[in-house]
């Protein structure tokens, strides 16, 4: 399965990539890591519908992950894919504009790994 | 009846003088004996001239003279009127001799009878004159007196004035006191105030950078908890492969055995790494702290130099996350310029950072208020997004070497792209208390605090280019030192 993570902590990468070292590992889950939702765009149009699973921070300098959200519901019609918000302003507001906006989910961090492994794996039965 | 009316007439002239002296002299006794000298006068008159026996009332009216003018005489307080008195003295003397020389020696006085009439005829004209050159001298007098009675009331009256000016003045001064004294309370108050705004303005700041504190340090914060945990898993598996491969060694596979020691070596090398990232992430939360201590902390004044670039994309990062953090909405894309070739400089720093924040407090301020009035972006395709309004704030830092005389320079400038400054309002932008936000969002201290600490502390400028209607620019020069450290 191919995720796209978007952050713009680079040491976001490194840290996912060990969080699911074992999944990387036995090929289950495949990331990609975009620092800015403009990077995550560029490399959607480049990938095609390739990932089907996008974990986005709300939060980051120029375009927002609500933006970023936005554009991906727009553009990508058929079959969309699966927005995880993941933000540090766990607030209602955030709250509801990312799921009027069709995210699928909405995490806050600091990010419980353990849930969102199995939320993934949820996603992929 | 004739003889009787002149020592009448005399008596009572006299007598009347001799009243208005005691009058003026308060006699009391010396008025009532006069007085009743005078009725002793009108009685001998009118009884001379009902009972027409001249000798008697003759006689009398010489004794009554006689003894009026010599106790006159021998009054000392009645010396002024001396001249007077000796007026009447001759006429009392001849009067008195032409009656005694008729009674004693009437052929003589027949004989002379021309020569008394004409001494007593003399003694009258001296009266009169002598009363009269009186009578002139006194009106003088009593001109005099007027005169000096009216200048003496002109002094009181300038005397009184005096006092009422005085009094005014009294007045007046403690009025002015009392008003001067009310000023300089309102002026301490002010000045209490302004120290109180002052505050305030570094509180309200410090208020704007507690969200982005807070966002920044849990950051960093979830870095060093997560590497962490992921580390002592990962120390788990190490163990874990390290036995399987001792077990394999043992087993005599030496190819599998070599397999698990790599992995674990492997996994040493990502803990290692973990380990490199915890240090990292904890010194940036520590130095978002001390920042933050840095930033609430008055001022030391004292310079030291700072990285300035690093100083601003410091301030930029929480001074953004900060508004973020107030205003969910909030959205920005930040640009950074640094010129590397600044390095350090001599400035204060939490005075340097909190001109900085505010000028950027300020950007994402205009950028904000732009977006919120600029019109919706059009529905639909990616590619019309492009009309959008996205929001921009640059900070670019650059060194203007020495040229022509000018000590080298370094400039920060912090651009934003929102609705810019008003003309109408430009020139107004670093008075205290002037500020274009609603009231109780800004104190109006930012821009005029900044300025001074630009100008004052630093020997510096602050400067603003306007675009109506597309943004502004302020940009602070600092002068740099010869010896500064060129990298």
């Amino acid at each position: 399965m191919k995720i796209l993570v978007v952050d713009d902590e680079r040491d976001i990468k490194t840290l996912f990539e060990q969080r699911f070292r074992k999944e990387i590992r036995n090929g289950e889950f495949n990331f990609h890591f975009a620092f800015s939702g403009e990077e995550a765009l560029e490399y959607m149009k480049n990938n095609d519908q390739e990932a089907v699973l996008i974990l986005s921070d709300i939060n980051m300098p120029g375009m927002s992950g609500l933006q970023l959200l936005k554009k991906i519901k727009e553009k990508y019609e058929v079959p969309p894919p699966v927005v995880i918000m993941i933000t540090a302003y766990g607030d209602s507001e955030n709250y509801t504009q990312a799921m009027q906006l069709g995210a699928d989910d909405f995490l806050t961090k600091p990010v419980d790994f353990i849930i969102l492994k199995e939320k993934i794996k949820a996603l992929k039965v | 009846m004739q003889s009787s009316i002149a020592p009448f007439l005399f008596s009572l002239l006299l007598l009347q003088r001799l009243i208005s002296f005691s009058k003026i002299n308060d006699n009391q006794q010396w008025l009532r004996w006069f007085k009743y000298a005078r009725i002793f006068a009108i009685f001998l008159f009118f009884a001379g001239i009902i009972l027409s026996n001249l000798e008697i009332t003759r006689w009398t009216w010489h004794i009554f003279l006689v003894s009026l003018l010599l106790f006159a005489f021998q009054q000392n307080e009645m010396r002024p009127l001396r001249m007077f008195l000796a007026a009447f003295a001759p006429y009392v003397a001849i009067s008195l001799l032409t009656d005694l020389t008729k009674v004693t020696a009437n052929d003589f006085f027949n004989r002379w009878e021309t020569y008394f009439g004409n001494a007593f005829l003399l003694s009258v004209i001296w009266l009169l004159a002598i009363l009269f050159s009186q009578y002139r001298q006194n009106k003088a007098a009593e001109k005099e007196r007027l005169t000096r009675l009216k200048e003496d009331e002109i002094n009181r009256a300038i005397a009184i004035r005096k006092v009422e000016l005085e009094g005014l003045v009294a007045e007046r001064t403690a009025e002015i006191t009392l008003q001067k004294e009310e000023l300089e309370h309102t002026l301490n108050e002010l000045r209490a105030t302004q120290d109180q705004l002052i505050q305030s303005e570094k509180m309200a700041s410090l208020g704007e950078l507690t969200a982005g504190i807070a966002h920044e340090i849990q950051n960093p914060l979830n870095f060093v908890n997560n590497f962490s945990e992921v580390s002592s898993e990962l120390l788990d598996e190490m163990k874990e492969e390290l036995e399987e491969g001792s077990k394999q060694y043992a087993a005599g596979s030496m190819q599998s055995g070599d397999e698990k020691l790599k992995i674990a070596e492997e996994i040493a090398n990502d803990i290692k790494q973990n380990l490199g990232k915890i240090i990292h992430h904890g010194k940036r939360a520590d130095s978002i702290v001390k920042g933050m201590l840095q930033h609430s902390r008055s001022s030391s004044g004292v310079k030291e130099p700072v990285d300035i670039n690093a100083l601003c994309d410091e301030y930029l990062r929480l001074a953004y996350h900060g508004l973020r953090a107030k205003d969910k909405s909030f959205n920005a894309t930040l640009k950074t310029d640094f010129d590397e070739k600044i390095g350090k400089i001599d400035v204060v720093p939490q005075e340097m950072g909190r001109v900085i924040l505010n000028l950027l407090t300020n950007a994402f301020y205009a950028v904000n208020e732009k977006k919120k009035t600029a019109p919706p972006p059009p529905t639909g395709g990616i590619k019309e997004t492009q009309n959008e309004y996205m929001p921009l704030v640059t900070v670019k830092t650059s060194y203007i070497p020495s040229a022509g005389g000018m000590r080298g320079a370094c400039s920060i400038s912090v651009s934003d792209n929102g609705n810019g400054i008003p003309p109408e309002v430009l020139g107004k932008i670093f008075q205290p208390f002037f500020t274009t936000k609603p009231s109780g969002k800004g104190t109006g201290l930012g821009l005029s605090l900044s300025y001074e600490i630009v100008t004052k502390a630093h020997g510096g400028e602050l400067k603003v280019e306007n675009n109506e209607g597309e943004g502004a620019t302020f940009t602070i020069i600092l002068p740099v030192k010869k010896q500064n450290n060129l990298r």
